[in-house]
């Protein structure tokens, strides 16, 4: 009882400067064991503390309160708590103890599930990213708890957000693996037309775009064994990239681990059937096959992906007739994508033409549609800009490339291994002087 | 082997017709078309098999009539075929192909072509003889180890096994001849013998193999040597489907080539196979060549028409052309592969001074609807064979001309942004990999 009154005297007057706020947290890891065995009488401790200034301290007596099994009523408090504290803790403190701080949280979005209230922790969720990551190309263990919470309470606006950010560093290989899962999914169903409706197709498209990214990386990560999150990413991989690209990499590139070279495709065999039956270009085929596996993919959840990706084939076909034909009836035009009716055609072609994936005009009097040339010269301002602000974000992305590579032929760990598999230096190496010369 | 006489009068009038579209589209070209009202189309119907058996020898000639008689739908041709594969084996030693002749005949030519069962054991008791003389010499040259002996001797028994059909074992021996080698007239007489064996096998990749070593003897070769060595070449290019490749070595053989490789191709095969590849690769002015082609008149009026821009006609020509080329052994499988090449080279051609091209005229001039030309022109210009728009609703053809300024900045935009991609790619990939190093490493410690 003492000790811990004394601790949170401690936490009272340790607080304020950067050096007493380590001693602090030396402290605070002595008594941690001692915190967790007295959890349950801590919580009156907890008033005396002011979150916004004893973030530290706080955070470790929440730690140690939390840590038992909580009912549904007490989860309703915790979490009032828990988001309090989030919001209001300062962020240099609790990043020194960063693994206390993702458990808190992921108790926190715990209880907020058992009280089946996700929508509760989308907030503080976010803010406890922001407050964790030391910059935004930072991947927590919370990222991906967040894209949870935002499926769950269907908030993807929220989680879009975050799907933007350019990401870089990761501390654990299974977050990223979560994040983008999470991130696909969201994608997924957001694709709905309840998504359209909320977000501008322009970030739609740059999100899927990371999204791509992101799960190419995870499909070509490196694993030892065959996991389930790689699975499924591939699945969706193959058809996100069959609705944005038209075509489906069907060979893993060569730095996949060889586990999911070997393996990854024998687990997904009917997308990848998928795959080429729409690099075929037939659409009654893809049609008979996806009624033919409906099952299959209905059980993996992506009966919806497949369907996008069938009827994104209409668009390939109708974007590869405006490469060879100036103008074409709706009729042909109906005929050749093998579309029902040329009144399916015209609302093909509109929605296409609305959504600047073709330059076209339609002659309803003759039922013909009369393909442009796209009609960007290069020559605006806005060009000009856009392609500048390309520039610079290349040069910024070489120069990190660069400083990771300085890094890394800086690093003891790699050199050591270097030198290892070249264990015997050759003379030749130091003397490059021939031999005959030194006499 | 051109039956000149038999072309039907309705043909000559549809020459006729297509003169006359001919001068709409080339007017410069009037002289032609009167040459070739005069002249009757040549038609391919009829193949006389007497006649084309006559252009070869030795083994290619009953391996072709055979295949004639496989390829043919004409039972009366197949029979003749037959009757000729059968005379002609019956004066070489090959037993085991004679057997199969008569298989197929299976008595349709009467009791003079059967199984004759008293002629075989004969021939094979023979051969038996003949083995062990040979081989008992060879073994008398070997333990004296004279090497031009020793070659003369592998030489006999690949002979002896190519007379007999054992293809592989003669080809063995002709190979182990080379050791033996001591002039390059001999590594050259090797490198024949072992050609035509390979050609006989179909394995083309020997041939290649043993054309360059022939070609890398020190000695200048003779003309007829260097022609016959182009025309092996030119069949292994052929099966190895490099057209063009083929269609050059073809047109290196030399006038000298005379009838000394009828072991193996006609000179007027030549022609025939190197009219298909010249039409894409454009070389006429050959002299050489011509030689060759005044051998076939039909292809040589064939050439000229799509030099001429006569497509109708050109492509009239190759259509009589085809029925002989698909019993030829070599060229019947690239025959459609090559027509289909002739005839978008043709389009491409056809298409390709005009800003605009009407397509009702173009149909015309390539025998074909509107509709179907669509087609063929739709799939070139997705091949990214036509640079061009088609304007289905008024039937013309446009020429496209890419923007060289927009196609830049499109491609740097899109190398950006792969770049881009790549780069992020390989920095996490970096990170997760320094990530599962750093846990090892702290595993271990």
């Amino acid at each position: 009882m003492n000790s811990v009154e004394g601790l949170v005297n401690q936490i009272q007057g340790l607080s304020t400067t950067a050096s007493d706020v380590l001693s602090l947290q030396n402290l605070l890891k002595q008594a941690d064991d001692s915190l967790h065995a007295e959890s349950t009488r801590l919580l009156p401790f907890l008033d005396q503390l002011d979150p916004s200034k004893h973030s530290l301290g706080y955070l470790y007596f929440l730690e140690a309160c939390t840590a038992g099994p909580v009912t549904k009523e007490q989860a309703g408090s915790y979490v009032l708590m828990i988001a309090r504290f989030i919001t209001s803790c300062i962020a240099e403190q609790i990043r020194l103890a960063p693994d206390k701080f993702i458990t808190v949280c992921k108790r926190f979005k715990d209880q907020v599930l058992l009280l089946e209230e996700p929508l509760r922790g989308v907030a503080p969720m976010l803010t406890a990213i922001r407050k964790l990551q030391s910059s935004s190309e930072h991947l927590t263990a919370l990222h991906p708890e967040f894209l949870l919470l935002c499926l769950l309470s269907r908030c993807y606006k929220a989680g879009l957000s975050i799907l933007e950010e350019d990401v870089f560093e990761v501390d654990q290989p299974r977050d990223l693996f979560l994040f983008c899962y999470y991130g696909l999914v969201a994608s997924q169903t957001g694709n709905d037309k309840h998504w359209k409706k909320v977000v501008p197709e322009s970030i739609g498209a740059s999100t899927q775009c990371m999204l791509l990214l992101y799960t190419s990386v995870v499909v070509t990560a490196p694993m030892s064994t065959v996991n389930a999150i790689a699975v499924e990413a591939f699945k969706k991989y193959i058809l996100v990239s069959l609705i944005h690209h038209g075509q489906s990499p069907t060979n893993l590139p060569k730095y996949a681990s060889s586990v999911a070279q070997r393996n990854l495709k024998n687990l997904c065999q009917p997308y990848i059937e998928l795959a080429n039956s729409y690099s075929n270009g037939k659409i009654a085929d893809i049609e008979t096959y996806v009624e033919a596996n409906k099952d299959k993919f209905e059980s993996d959840n992506n009966l919806g992906l497949v369907k996008q990706a069938v009827s994104s084939m209409y668009k390939r076909n109708i974007q590869r007739l405006t490469q060879t034909y100036l103008t074409l009836s709706l009729q042909d035009i109906a005929n050749r994508v093998q579309l029902n009716s040329p009144k399916e055609a015209e609302m093909h072609v509109l929605q296409m033409i609305k959504d600047g994936e073709i330059y076209a005009t339609i002659n309803q009097k003759d039922g013909m549609v009369r393909f442009l040339e796209d009609p960007e010269q290069y020559k605006t301002c806005e060009m000009i800009e856009h392609i500048d602000s390309s520039i610079q974000r290349l040069m910024t992305l070489s120069k990190k490339l660069n400083g990771v590579d300085e890094l890394m032929s800086c690093d003891p760990l790699y050199l050591l291994k270097a030198g290892r598999e070249r264990q015997r230096f050759d003379f030749d190496d130091f003397d490059n002087v021939p031999q005959r010369f030194n006499i | 082997m051109d039956g000149e006489d038999d072309a039907p009068k309705s043909l000559m009038e549809e020459m006729y017709a297509n003169g006359i579209e001919g001068v709409d589209d080339a007017p410069s070209s009037s002289t032609s078309t009167t040459i070739r009202k005069n002249r009757p189309i040549i038609s391919g119907e009829q193949l006389d098999i007497e006649a084309y058996a006559a252009l070869y020898s030795g083994r290619t000639k009953i391996m072709r009539l055979i295949f004639l008689a496989d390829h043919c739908d004409n039972s009366g041709m197949q029979l003749e075929a037959l009757r000729m594969a059968y005379d002609e084996l019956k004066k070489g030693e090959n037993t085991q192909l004679f057997r199969e002749v008569v298989q197929k005949i299976d008595g349709r030519l009467g009791p003079n072509y059967s199984t004759d069962a008293t002629w075989c054991a004969m021939v094979d008791r023979k051969a038996d003889q003949r083995k062990d003389k040979l081989e008992s010499e060879l073994n008398a040259y070997r333990t004296n180890l004279i090497k031009e002996s020793i070659r003369m001797g592998y030489n006999d028994f690949g002979d002896f096994y190519y007379a007999h059909g054992a293809l592989g074992d003669a080809f063995k021996s002709y190979v182990r001849t080379r050791d033996y080698c001591t002039t390059s007239k001999h590594i050259i007489q090797m490198c024949l013998s072992a050609i035509l064996v390979s050609i006989e096998m179909g394995q083309f990749a020997h041939v290649t193999s043993y054309v360059s070593k022939a070609e890398q003897t020190p000695e200048a070769l003779d003309p007829p040597t260097i022609a016959k060595l182009r025309c092996a070449a030119g069949l292994a290019h052929l099966e190895a489907k490099k057209y063009k490749l083929a269609a050059r070595k073809f047109l290196e053989v030399g006038p000298e080539l005379g009838n000394s490789y009828s072991e193996v191709i006609a000179p007027q095969d030549i022609s025939y196979s190197s009219n298909a590849f010249t039409l894409q690769n454009k070389v006429i002015d050959n002299i050489n060549f011509r030689n060759f082609l005044e051998l076939v008149p039909e292809v040589r009026e064939l050439i000229n028409d799509f030099y001429s821009s006569h497509y109708a006609s050109c492509l009239e020509y190759l259509g009589n052309l085809k029925s002989n080329l698909m019993l030829d052994i070599h060229i019947h499988d690239h025959v459609e592969t090559l027509y289909d090449q002739i005839r978008s080279k043709a389009l491409i051609q056809y298409t390709h001074p005009f800003v605009s091209v009407d397509m009702r005229m173009m149909a015309d001039a390539f025998k074909t609807s509107v509709a179907g030309l669509e087609k063929e022109l739709e799939s070139l210009i997705t091949d990214n064979q036509i640079q061009a728009r088609i304007d289905s609703h008024n039937k013309i053809l446009y020429a496209r001309h890419a923007d060289q300024r927009n196609a830049t900045f499109q491609r740097v935009l899109q190398t950006g942004n792969e770049f881009d991609w790549d780069v992020r790619a390989m920095l996490l990939r970096a990170n997760l990999l320094k990530h599962e190093y750093n846990l090892r490493a702290s595993r271990k410690i």
